[in-house]
């Protein structure tokens, strides 16, 4: 089973990274955009093909590594 | 005073804390990341500067879990005293021991330069040598240093008297100039709740001889050997 993790920083958080891409963005004359977050995707394959149990251990990822809770959120999408 | 490193994949300031620790006159061992116990009768576990594990997924979060840490959250819970210097604060708020995390600096860059600091308080184990309010000269070297946490947590550290250092000028005012990563509230280092684990992005262990440009971090290694 395939799985897709989406880890974002939370609303309010300072993100440099998304703002140097935002300014650069519009430096190469891509206009309009207003706004530029920076995240992670991890694709992840698991052995487990109930996807509630996939879930659980894939929450549980997210929790103890993946994800730093203080400052990002996670999506956890089964494919 | 017996102090015990703990030594990660790219960590490269072991040596340096190690010689730091030494010249205040306390023993030193090494103890590598997948040690499950620190050696008996130590006094202080030390996070070293460094890379661990190249700063993937986000800085000393992989370290954050390596098996040493949970034997340096137990000498913790026990009172025991723990040092993080630059990637070992990363990794200290990364593994829970210290509440935040140091996001990337404000401007992007990666800052290596000497840097001021208050010292807050003088009544811990890691500052009696220092007076408080005195303002020290050591150095910096990060690209993620800049330290975050929601104001809750702002609050609690600053009421409960948690905060060690702040990023100050030579006369230990707190300016923006002086606060380069863009730290909330010009924070440089932070204290558990029991003052027994200290964090703290600027390296002191640079400064302890004058050969190689200044003494003031000195302090912080004879106040943990006193």
């Amino acid at each position: 089973m395939k799985a897709r993790i989406i880890v974002t920083l939370k609303t309010g958080v300072l993100d440099p990274q998304g703002k140097a891409i935002e300014a650069a963005l519009s430096s190469f004359g891509i206009s309009g955009i207003e706004g530029v977050r920076q995240g992670k995707v991890f694709d992840v394959e698991i052995a487990d093909t109930d996807p509630a149990s996939a879930e659980a251990i894939l929450k549980s990822a997210c929790e103890k590594l993946l994800a730093n809770t203080v400052v990002e959120n996670y999506e956890i999408e089964i494919v | 005073m017996r102090a015990a490193i703990v030594v990660f994949p790219g960590s490269n300031r072991d040596g340096d804390v190690a010689r730091a620790l030494r010249l205040a006159g306390a023993e030193v061992v090494k103890v590598w990341h997948t040690d499950t116990a620190l050696p008996a009768g130590t006094d202080l576990a030390v996070l070293p500067g460094g890379f661990s594990y190249g700063d993937y997924l986000r800085c000393g979060a992989i370290a954050g879990r390596a098996a040493a840490m949970d034997a340096v959250r137990d000498h913790a819970a026990r009172g025991g005293l723990v040092l993080g210097i630059c990637n070992g604060f990363q990794i200290l708020c990364e593994s829970g021991l210290l509440p935040g995390v140091l996001m990337r600096n404000v401007d992007r860059r990666f800052i290596c330069h000497r840097q001021m600091l208050r010292v807050e308080r003088a009544d811990t184990r890691f500052t009696s040598a220092y007076a408080k309010g005195q303002v020290i000269d050591v150095c910096v070297a990060h690209g993620e240093g800049n330290y975050f946490a929601d104001p809750e947590t702002i609050s609690r550290l600053e009421g409960e008297g948690r905060v060690a250092f702040r990023y100050a000028d030579a006369a230990g005012e707190l300016t923006v100039d002086a606060n380069r990563n863009g730290s909330l509230n010009s924070i440089a280092g932070i204290y558990s709740e029991k003052l027994n684990v200290l964090g703290m992005m600027p390296h002191p262990e640079n400064f302890v001889e004058g050969l190689i440009g200044g003494v003031d971090g000195r302090g912080l290694f004879e106040s943990l050997a006193a």
